[in-house]
């Protein structure tokens, strides 16, 4: 019987020939990760049962993203914490502010996580570096503790469920809106424990920045981890990056689906997440008039240098809509000096937006952009949950970067083909 | 292990922003992310809350993030055991890693109302609803997952292991 890449990988890091869906296995890993919200807990429980050594210091990543540049005294007492442990412990990656960025985005760029790893982390999020071909899925405080202990961790190997998406993409339509629809489709539970194996001749076409924002949400659809069978776009991406050997996994002919879903990506329009789920989505055309008081741009779904480059096109000689506040938030130190360098923040600024460090920061109701009590926001980020991003009363609606751009203009949810002069936007 | 309480009951996809805010994640103190727990949802939970009390919810508890602050909230505010029609799998990990009891029995959730007295027990597998009269027998958990709890979880394995 074949195997899907999920199984092969996990397989050959738990020293099997095969394995199958239920079964559960003690793996190798390649990289455990923690933030300055999860790494703490899992300090605390390393030095708890008395460990004195981390099992390899090249396979730790620790960095603080959420709550940096420290938001208050606590945060600041969370990221010393780990930057105190990075130092005892002499960790090869560790990222200060000023070097850092919002860690999903910042792992596959330095080359840190590659095409065939394992990786685990302490943030549900890190199921995104499945678009290089890894197995990689979100855990625990304490799974991350008993990883920096023992460099394994147990996983039940999943089902997967195969995504095929075929046809011509529409205007506008990016990774966000196929992933969103694919949430809609099948629900916050409808990947629960399993692989989402993302397939089809639009995936071979994607370029990798849409792949890392499929695979980034495939947690909110309940997913394990999210995947997409490396190939010659991974390969660019990943060759100049990569500082140590990495195996490319495909799935066999003959492999085990639990399920098959096909979508014909030429009925998908841009996709809107209404308030209080990700499931919730509408095509752009379905919104109706949802004025707004907040748009982010950024984040681990959406702060790549490709999203940024989106907003500029569409923000060229426009502006923010009157009582409309605009965050822009370019995910790492990199994308910030490339987005710099391409003249999009003067693109930003003329467009009133307000420019932030890397953080996580809004997306989870941190800092840089708290909502008040009945206040809406349009956001690039992942999740729309009560209080998500502030206020218990306050809004999120989800949505790719053009959709964002355009409402903030706008000062209502709508579409890059609502403006005045749409033609324009094609000139950058 | 045998629990006995009341029932605190919830809707279906429960996130982990509503056990427990963002905004509180500055600190894993278990006593103060107690006072925190499902307050946006019900603001005076972590008052009226007692000891050994049981939350019975519907399907994907637990949904959202990986913060472990979720379980430890809910540990810490004195709830013995959470039953749900189903629950998301970082959130199911990491209350199985931290020996927090959770059961899967859509049946008993089905029945189940606030406020009813509920007895559990985990070896057997058994929920007993006192209130209603009835008895669920559910799903047992895998060997593995029973070797964290008796080892009083993934730390108190592997430390075991290791040495």
């Amino acid at each position: 019987m074949g195997m899907t890449i999920t199984e092969k990988i996990l397989a050959d890091h738990a020293g099997e020939r095969e394995v199958e869906p239920g079964q559960i296995l003690n793996v190798r890993v390649d990289i455990a990760l923690g933030n300055d919200i999860t790494a703490p807990i899992a300090i605390k429980e390393f030095k708890k049962v008395g460990a004195l050594k981390v099992f390899d210091r090249e396979k730790i990543v620790l960095l603080s993203d959420h709550f940096v540049p420290n938001k208050d005294i606590k945060s600041a007492d969370q990221a010393k914490l780990i930057r105190d442990f990075a130092k005892e412990h002499d960790l090869t990656y560790y990222y200060e502010v000023g070097e850092m960025g919002i860690e999903h985005v910042l792992l596959p760029e330095k080359g840190i996580v590659l095409p065939g790893d394992l990786v685990i982390g302490a943030d549900s999020h890190t199921c995104t570096y499945g678009a290089l071909g890894a197995f990689s899925t979100g855990v625990g405080s304490t799974d991350l503790a008993a990883a920096m202990i023992s460099g394994e961790a147990w996983l039940r190997v999943p089902e997967t469920i195969k995504f095929v998406y075929t046809g011509k993409l529409n205007k506008w339509v990016s990774g966000k809106d196929l992933i969103l629809y694919t949430i809609g489709d099948i629900g916050v539970d409808g990947a629960l424990y399993k692989a989402m194996e993302f397939t089809g001749d639009v995936i071979e076409n994607l370029p990798m920045a849409s792949r890392f924002t499929m695979a980034n949400m495939a947690i909110e659809a309940g997913g394990k981890n999210g995947i997409v069978v490396p190939d010659k776009i991974t390969e660019e991406y990943v060759t100049n990056r990569a500082k140590r050997e990495y195996k490319f996994y495909s799935s066999d002919k003959d492999a085990r689906y639990c399920d098959v879903k096909e979508y014909d990506v030429s009925k998908i329009e841009p996709q809107v997440a209404f308030p209080h789920l990700p499931e919730n989505t509408k095509g752009i055309s379905e919104v109706g008039n949802i004025p707004i008081d907040q748009v982010v741009i950024g984040s681990c779904t959406n702060g790549r240098l490709e999203d940024m480059r989106t907003a500029a096109r569409i923000l060229k000689g426009r502006k923010a809509a009157p009582y409309t506040r605009l965050i822009i938030i370019p995910a790492t130190q990199w994308v910030y000096r490339q987005s710099m360098k391409e003249g999009l923040f003067d693109i930003f600024l003329d467009a009133n937006a307000a420019i932030s460090t890397p953080t996580c920061g809004p997306c989870l109701g941190g800092h840089m952009g708290v909502l008040a009590k009945g206040e809406r926001a349009l956001a690039t980020t992942n999740r729309n949950f009560v209080g998500r991003m502030g206020d218990p009363e306050s809004e999120v609606y989800l949505a790719n970067p053009a959709i964002a751009a355009a409402s903030a203009v706008l000062g209502r949810i709508g579409s890059p083909e609502e403006l005045q002069n749409p033609g324009e936007i094609d000139e950058i | 292990m045998r629990f006995k309480g009341r029932v605190w009951k919830f809707g279906s996809d429960v996130d982990t922003d509503a056990i427990i805010p963002a905004r509180y994640l500055n600190t894993s103190d278990p006593e103060e992310l107690a006072r925190h727990c499902m307050e946006d949802v019900d603001l005076s939970f972590a008052e009226k809350v007692k000891q050994g009390d049981i939350i019975f919810a519907g399907k994907n508890f637990g949904c959202g993030s990986s913060r472990e602050h979720a379980p430890i909230a809910i540990k810490a505010a004195g709830i013995s055991c959470v039953v749900a029609r189903s629950f998301a799998r970082i959130f199911y990990r990491n209350s199985f890693n931290m020996a927090l009891p959770i059961m899967e029995c859509p049946e008993a959730v089905d029945v189940t109302e606030e406020g009813d007295d509920v007895e559990i027990d985990l070896d057997r597998g058994e929920i007993i609803n006192h209130t209603r009269n009835k008895t669920f027998n559910c799903q047992s958990i895998p060997p593995f997952m029973q070797e964290l709890v008796e080892s009083g979880g993934l730390m108190g394995y592997v430390t075991k292991k290791i040495r």
